[in-house]
């Protein structure tokens, strides 16, 4: 036992370490670029140019958009609550990096004989461990809110948190139809399914749908941005809020955004599964490391579509009033998830006795 | 010092001093943060014992909904120091006497309790990963699972009625 310690295998932590590096700079210049492409989106519908002085098309504009938050003044308000204060953009940023963990990115690397599994952890609880993390992600909005000691803050914080509370309940309920489908919690695993059958999209359409709006609604995204009406509450929960630690509030709903993409990829179209390919022979035929690369790029792609989406109705449908958002939820998309899930359970039953009564 | 051991101590250590936190600040808002700090330890524990699903379970319902209700009332009722009444001394004496009743009790019943016996598998028990646990819940105790979760319906709707009423 006491040289347990030292017989911790180094290179598994190293390779993990790395991985970890590689994929939390992944999702910030990810993240980086979502604003940028949000912007073009943007002009596209409305017609516009879009950013387009930094750089050829203005690929640097989001270098120069941080560049300008990192020099503005940092303003804490005298009469908030300091170390919350700072603790709220921290945490949003936190649980937003955090759910990256699970997430297969491909299949594996094989580097001279040592398998290298683009997985951080494939943990027994898998999906479970997404639903944990969101569910910290109210704390980032609730503690900034409250600690900038302003009602109107004070008030977003709390719609975003009831917001975000209520979405979860048929987030949770959409998950269970799926895994009562796939019989595993291990996102890995879900993915390795898929890739010999259809993709779960075709199974669980009603299931995907419901989780969808309820991605929407925990990124904070329109049409569900009520903690951020501007017109109704200045700015919202981040209204004290100068600088990079706007920049972190700011920036954690485009993380969110990033792997909550990532994370409807892995459960509802195949992961990194290539489509139309068999994947197995064709790593047989051109060896391991192209397929795990030619995988990420086809969950990558995946997910690009999926953020073009979330764009998209962005700029496409208006705001939801407060009361009609929760109608939306505990009336519609809960009894819809509930329905589904009752459905999903009862086909899982006939098919186990071979569609017999 | 093997490293589950060193996690037992960090963890101890952090949940103990969370809670007396809890209990020692000032700011209810910052007891309920130092009771979610609490959570988080014991979640650890949970983990070092093999129990995932536990643990994932115990930071999802407590410290991810309950909590956060706490945070809703404590931040709606906005509470200063001087507006809280000030407890009479007759109840701080009678609260000292009972919490330390209580603590004999744990302390006679960790006496008697047969420690050498009952040592925690740490981990490398797996009956707190979920397909064990489903087992165990729907196929032993699937009476008492069922008349639990009735319990919980029954709650919810009582909620329902004591918040339709005008």
């Amino acid at each position: 036992m006491a040289s347990l310690l030292l017989s911790v295998d180094w290179a598994l932590i190293l390779e993990k370490c790395i991985l970890i590096a590689v994929i939390i700079s992944l999702s910030l210049v990810v993240a980086m670029y979502e604003t940028w492409a949000e912007r073009k989106v943007a002009a596209v519908m409305q017609d516009r140019r879009g950013p387009n002085r930094a750089g050829i098309f203005g690929i640097l504009q989001p270098l120069a958009d941080g560049l300008k938050l990192f020099m503005k003044e940092e303003i804490i308000p005298n009469l908030s609550n300091k170390f919350l204060f700072v603790l709220g953009p921290g945490l949003a940023m936190l649980t937003a990096m955090m759910t990256s963990a699970i997430i297969p990115w491909s299949s594996h690397l094989d580097i001279k004989g040592r398998i290298v599994s683009l997985q951080i952890a494939d943990i027994n609880i898998g999906i479970l461990y997404v639903f944990g993390v969101v569910s910290m992600g109210v704390y980032g909005i609730m503690i900034g809110g409250w600690a900038s000691n302003n009602k109107f803050s004070l008030l977003a914080a709390i719609r975003g948190a009831s917001q975000i509370i209520s979405y979860e309940l048929a987030m949770g309920l959409s998950f269970i139809a799926l895994l009562m489908l796939t019989g595993t919690l291990s996102l890995g695993t879900i993915v390795t399914q898929q890739q010999d059958h259809l993709w779960n999209i075709v199974y669980q359409p009603l299931g995907f749908f419901i989780f969808l709006i309820c991605a929407f609604a925990e990124c904070n995204r329109t049409p569900f941005d009520l903690s951020e009406a501007e017109n109704e509450l200045n700015f919202g929960y981040h209204q004290e809020y100068s600088s990079m630690k706007l920049g972190f509030y700011l920036f954690s709903e485009y993380v969110n955004m990033f792997i909550s993409s990532a994370v409807m990829a892995t459960l509802f179209f195949g992961g990194y599964d290539i489509p139309f390919v068999n994947d197995i022979s064709f790593g047989q035929a051109h060896g391991q490391n192209l397929l795990a690369l030619l995988q990420g790029l086809s969950l990558f792609l995946k997910i690009a579509v999926f953020i073009f989406f979330f764009m998209w109705v962005r700029w496409t449908i208006p705001r939801f009033r407060y009361d009609q958002l929760m109608r939306l939820g505990w009336r519609i998309l809960i009894p819809l998830a509930l329905i589904n899930m009752v459905a999903t359970g009862f086909l899982v039953l006939l098919k186990a006795h071979n569609w017999h009564f | 010092m093997s490293t589950t051991q060193i996690l037992f101590w960090f963890l101890s250590v952090l949940a103990i001093f969370s809670a007396i936190m809890v209990v020692a600040s000032k700011n209810p808002i910052h007891s309920v943060l130092w009771l979610i700090a609490v959570f988080f330890a014991i979640s650890g524990h949970y983990i070092l014992l093999n129990a995932q699903f536990l643990a994932i379970v115990n930071l999802i319902v407590y410290a991810g909904a309950i909590m956060v209700l706490f945070l809703f009332v404590i931040m709606l009722m906005n509470m200063n120091a001087d507006t809280e009444p000030q407890k009479n001394k007759w109840l701080k004496i009678a609260g000292v006497i009972a919490g330390g009743s209580l603590l004999l009790v744990f302390v006679a019943a960790l006496k008697n309790a047969d420690l050498k016996n009952q040592l925690a598998q740490v981990n490398h028990g797996d009956i707190g990963l979920i397909s064990n646990l489903g087992m165990e819940l729907f196929h032993n105790y699937v009476v008492p699972f069922e008349i639990s979760s009735v319990l919980f319906l029954s709650a919810m709707v009582g909620a329902v009625v004591i918040g339709k009423k005008e």
